[in-house]
């Protein structure tokens, strides 16, 4: 090697003559040379940690199309279950907060903090509305037995939608954040402080979303009830049910093919002991009361369900974290903290909740539309 | 010397691919600021909307084998204008959509391969069972040691 | 510019300065520095700690399990406990000790060193990945103390499903599942700071080939991880949620299950090797003084390995029923990673022809690794190949197998890497000649172990198994014999390593002669890494590298 290259590191110290700041400013991390080098390393991280949660979704979307693919019915069947008008109004919802969370990002750049601040409290709200109509639909589901895998029991009985407090259940939290960021807005007018006002009022305004997004379910799901009526909702039931029944005994046969196939050396042994100890898990009292070939129908779908409350229930923690991050950036918006020069947080999240809107664009329809 | 880091090279292209739309506002010579405008980001939305109205209209046709293809291509459209708009991934450095877009290379490889197994084995799983022995005697073995837990 | 020009407040150029009083070790002191810090180096030390006594308690279990085997029956073990030992041997080998081993440990420690950087790009991430780490590890020891696990690493359905260890299973599936984002940080932290942090002067061509193996390893680790965490997670809801998507007594398909386990476990087996290739492309050079033969094919094949990795997963389950056209599929598929990593073993072989070699601990260890890996790869071509993989599927020759890849392999390279760059971590040189003879009985000590386990398996000596036939036990207790004169040499390594805080002598800043950036930095770096601005140049341009008697190691010559 005859020419080596002299080239130096530009130090903080010596190395910036010419750069703008010759200091670091607070908000540049003391090992980045400059603001650009800092944002391009965060979004960069951001989009490789959205490939991560791209092929965290996948293994999911796997299992639907395996499913789907071999039971084709059974996802006909049971999609019909799942309101289209509360999942259209939800699909609705992420829009706009994608929107809004893309308009907080200009907001950002262009040092408009009361319109950014104001632009992720929409965001926020969006997101508790969608929790709350989520909410409504997962409660809705539970009273009619449609759990996953081994407990779906569905009522087919006429106590259709027993009320078994689910709901309330689910809006004990989002009650306490409320109550908490109530306090919070109260003791920030009572201080006169800005900056507190800025904070407490969308985080307040936020959490009382949640119960619109409750009422709204709860209204859209009695407008459907009174539009589609029990009975005919349960001759559907009963006559798929009656669908299904020719396949499960090839399904059966098939699982246990399966297990005999794949069970490693000391599993069959295993398996024999443990259907013995564990079976009072699997056997529901309700089911007891159900002729046996009915376990094999239920199990089909169950399936559906399972899929349905893992990619679901999944994608609505991935709401819940964004949220979080969100009143995060709320509270770093409203000490004006953005600019031209910082607005990578921002920028950030908002790829991130595009993201968790991404993947809602592709449950809608492969969840609730199938025909 | 003509060493040029990538670093910088990657600097320069986003200076020169900077998107034509304006607002660029403070500090041009930091260019990584890139204001969307407001016509820009409402268009979109409405476009999106639509779309999920599109979506949700072909459902009340039966279009078969055909419906879930039309709702995914719905859906990838819907997709593409968020990542290409909203995401900022026109405007991106080009490192940031290979990244994502290579993800979905990955995505159809995981999902390419074990569909295509599932199908091929599937025919193993459910062959003929009611004439084939095996399967009887299993179905046969199975049942009793199931039935007692469901009588206990 | 040469390096006498430099300017007087450059230390370490100036004999006085050549062992730093001031270094990132007593940079600030107390517990909560080294538990809070932003460090590289620092979380890079605390994860070698981390790794080498997970590495320790996985090798108690493995002896554990040898000593049982030593009598065809009648163990020490209950059979019970003999599932439990081989089952956290493997999760706390793979998971806790060589995944993170030479990515989170060394790699932390030297990534932003040669690449010339202050710290990685995302530095309390960093943090934040070795405390899930540890999060894993507590998990692992809950799964270890209050049932025990004995579903094998591999979480198999639907045995995980029913087995009676439930409250094991959801531990050890929880602590992989946040091992996993402690992976994916730290390979997302890597690619970031190699794309957008490389100072002027360090273009792709001139980074150090250990950097080329930690970028590709970060690839896969950010890819393939998630879908072993939707793996586990689902896993879990397995057991707690009875969702039967694994589960045949639900209709739920348990082969799927082993589709996702092996499309991040297989990757993941480049994850263990591909930096411990590294490690060696470095070794190689340095100890050979003599540049790396065929630095661009070793870089690109890196690359390579890693996008190969993903295409072959299937040839863990060409048993477990899968369609026959897949398996034929998978086993040609399989064949094409051997190209790379065979150019990479020519590429070492190359480097050392004609090369001055000196034959100490690090090269040592190198030298093995080199054996042993080509047998490891050689003996993985009969288990890709379909047919006679039919008949070793499950038998002691995988084991062996992948003991020569992953043990040979990458601990070895991971103990030749610490040898090498410990002068530079500690600022202590070891005592050379015991380092040697450590080297040679973990050498002779492997072979002794593995070696029969390839004849067991080839006449069908299944894994797993607490008990077998009589016929197998002279090839067993020779296994035995030498899994405790493996022992005996990692016990000694650690003793060198250990005795060299104590009574080492002060390390040069130089000490092997390396031309990349760590060896211009002091022994042990400085807060900043670099106090003045190194020279970036050829990373394996030894000519102007010589021995300094002054100072016990190597300078730049002008």
């Amino acid at each position: 090697m005859t020419a080596i290259q002299d080239t130096h590191i530009p130090n903080h110290e010596a190395g910036h003559a010419d750069d703008h700041h010759h200091e670091h400013p607070s908000w540049l991390a003391h090992h980045f040379d400059d603001a650009e080098q800092q944002f391009d390393s965060g979004k960069l991280g951001m989009w490789l940690f959205l490939v991560t949660e791209v092929l965290f979704f996948s293994g999911m979307f796997c299992a639907y199309a395996l499913y789907r693919n071999r039971n084709p019915e059974v996802f006909e069947f049971c999609s019909s279950f799942l309101n289209e008008k509360l999942g259209a109004i939800n699909t609705g919802v992420l829009l706009f907060s994608s929107l809004t969370m893309a308009w907080a990002v200009r907001a950002a750049q262009l040092r408009q903090h009361q319109l950014l601040v104001g632009m992720l409290g929409a965001t926020l709200g969006c997101a508790a509305i969608f929790l709350g109509v989520k909410s409504v639909e997962y409660s809705h589901k539970w009273e009619l037995g449609l759990l996953p895998g081994r407990f779906y029991v569905p009522q087919i009985e006429g106590h259709h939608g027993a009320h078994h407090g689910y709901l309330e259940m689910l809006c004990i939290v989002p009650a306490i954040v409320t109550v908490l960021c109530a306090a919070y807005a109260v003791f920030s007018w009572a201080i006169k402080s800005t900056f507190h006002q800025q904070v407490s009022g969308p985080l307040l305004t936020a959490a009382l979303c949640f119960f619109v997004g409750v009422f709204l379910g709860q209204y859209l799901e009695a407008q459907e009830e009174a539009t589609k009526g029990h009975a005919n909702h349960h001759e559907h039931h009963m006559s798929v049910q009656g669908h299904i029944d020719h396949d499960s005994h090839d399904h059966a046969a098939a699982s246990d093919t399966h297990e005999h196939d794949h069970g490693s050396a000391p599993a069959p042994v295993a398996a024999v002991a443990s259907s013995g100890g564990s079976s009072d898990v699997y056997v529901d009292s309700k089911e007891l009361a159900t002729p046996k070939p009915n376990v094999n129908k239920s199990t089909m779908a169950g399936l559906f369900f399972s899929i349905y409350y893992c990619m679901t229930g999944v994608h609505a923690v991935h709401i819940i974290g964004g949220m979080i991050v969100i009143s995060w950036l709320i509270v770093k918006a409203a000490r004006h903290e953005f600019h031209e020069q910082y607005f990578g947080p921002v920028d950030n999240v908002g790829l991130y909740w595009h993201l968790v809107d991404f993947i809602w664009i592709y449950l809608f329809p492969l969840l609730y539309l199938i025909t | 010397m003509a060493q040029t880091t990538a670093h910088n090279e990657q600097a320069h292209n986003h200076h020169d691919t900077g998107h034509g739309h304006g607002g660029h506002g403070h500090g041009d010579h930091h260019g990584f600021s890139h204001p969307m405008p407001i016509w820009m980001l409402l268009s979109v939305f409405f476009a999106l909307l639509v779309l999920t109205g599109l979506t949700v209209y072909q459902s009340t046709f039966d279009l078969g084998n055909a419906e879930i293809w039309m709702s995914l291509t719905i859906a990838t459209v819907k997709a593409a204008l968020v990542i290409l708009f909203f995401m900022h991934l026109l405007w991106d450095k080009p490192l940031n959509a290979i990244v994502i877009l290579g993800s979905l290379i990955f995505v159809a490889l995981f999902l390419g391969f074990t569909l295509m197994d599932a199908e091929g084995y599937r025919e193993n799983l459910l062959y003929d069972s009611v004439n084939d022995p095996r399967v009887t005697q299993q179905v046969d073995a199975a049942t009793p040691t199931a039935a007692p837990a469901a009588l206990k | 510019m040469s390096v006498v020009d430099r300017p007087l407040a450059s230390p370490g150029y100036s004999e006085a300065d050549s062992y730093p009083t001031h270094h990132f070790l007593n940079h600030s002191h107390g517990i909560l520095s080294w538990a809070l810090t932003l460090d590289h180096k620092r979380i890079g030390l605390m994860y070698l700690v981390g790794v080498m006594s997970s590495f320790a308690l996985g090798g108690l279990f493995a002896l554990m399990i040898r000593i049982h085997l030593w009598n065809f029956q009648d163990g020490w073990l209950s059979n019970k406990t003999y599932n439990q030992v081989f089952t956290l041997h493997g999760a706390i080998m793979v998971f806790l000790f060589i995944i993170p081993s030479i990515p989170a440990a060394l790699g932390n420690f030297l990534l932003p060193i040669m690449l010339g950087t202050k710290d990685v790009a995302f530095p309390r991430l960093n943090l934040m990945s070795f405390y899930l780490w540890i999060t894993g590890l507590v998990f692992f020891l809950a799964a270890l103390s209050i049932t025990g696990l004995d579903t094998g690493w591999t979480f198999y359905t639907p045995y995980s499903i029913d087995t009676q260890q439930g409250g094991a299973v959801l531990a050890a599936t929880f602590g992989v599942f946040v091992l996993g984002f402690s992976s994916i940080f730290t390979g997302l932290n890597f690619i970031v700071t190699i794309n957008t942090m490389r100072p002027p002067g360090m273009s792709w061509f001139r980074m150090p080939l250990f950097l080329w193996a930690l970028y590709s390893t970060s690839i896969i680790q950010v890819l393939a991880t998630p879908v072993l965490g939707i793996t586990v997670l689902l896993l879990s809801a397995e057991r707690l949620l009875g969702i039967g998507i694994f589960d045949p007594k639900l209709n739920g398909d348990p082969v799927t299950f082993q589709h996702f386990f092996w499309f991040y476990s297989h990757p993941a087996v480049y994850i263990m090797i591909l930096p411990a290739m590294g490690i060696i492309s470095e070794l190689m050079s340095v100890h050979c003084h003599k540049g790396i033969f065929g630095y661009r094919m070793i870089a690109y094949s890196s690359i390579a390995i890693a996008l190969f990795g993903f295409l072959v997963w299937g040839h863990h389950m060409f048993t477990s029923g899968m369609a026959d056209v897949t398996a034929v599929v998978f086993s040609a598929l399989t064949f094409t990673v051997s190209i790379p990593s065979a150019i990479k073993v020519f590429n070492w072989l190359g480097t050392m022809y004609q090369g001055t070699v000196s034959l100490n601990t690090p090269m040592l260890y190198a030298l093995a690794f080199i054996f042993l890996f080509t047998i490891g790869g050689l003996t993985g071509l009969p288990l890709g190949a379909l047919s006679t993989d039919m008949h070793f599927h499950d038998t002691y020759f995988v084991v062996a197998h992948f003991h020569y890849v992953m043990m040979g392999g990458t601990l070895v390279a991971f103990l030749g890497g610490v040898f090498h760059w410990w002068p530079k971590m500690t600022g202590r040189m070891f005592n050379d000649k015991l380092g040697i003879v450590s080297a040679i009985i973990v050498f002779v000590g492997f072979n002794l172990t593995f070696l029969p386990q390839f004849v067991l398996g080839s006449r069908g000596m299944p894994r797993r198994y607490a008990t077998y036939l009589p016929e197998f036990q002279p090839l067993h207790q020779l296994s035995t014999i030498g899994s405790l004169t493996l022992g005996s040499g990692l016990l000694l390594a650690l003793i060198v390593l250990l005795m060299s805080l104590v009574n080492g002598k002060k390390a040069p800043r130089n000490p092997w002669g390396g031309a990349t950036l760590e060896w211009e930095c002091a022994s042990p770096p400085p807060h900043d890494n670099f106090s003045s601005a190194p020279t970036v140049g050829d990373p394996y341009d030894f000519s102007n590298i010589e021995y300094d008697g002054k100072t016990g190691g190597y300078v730049k010559r002008a």
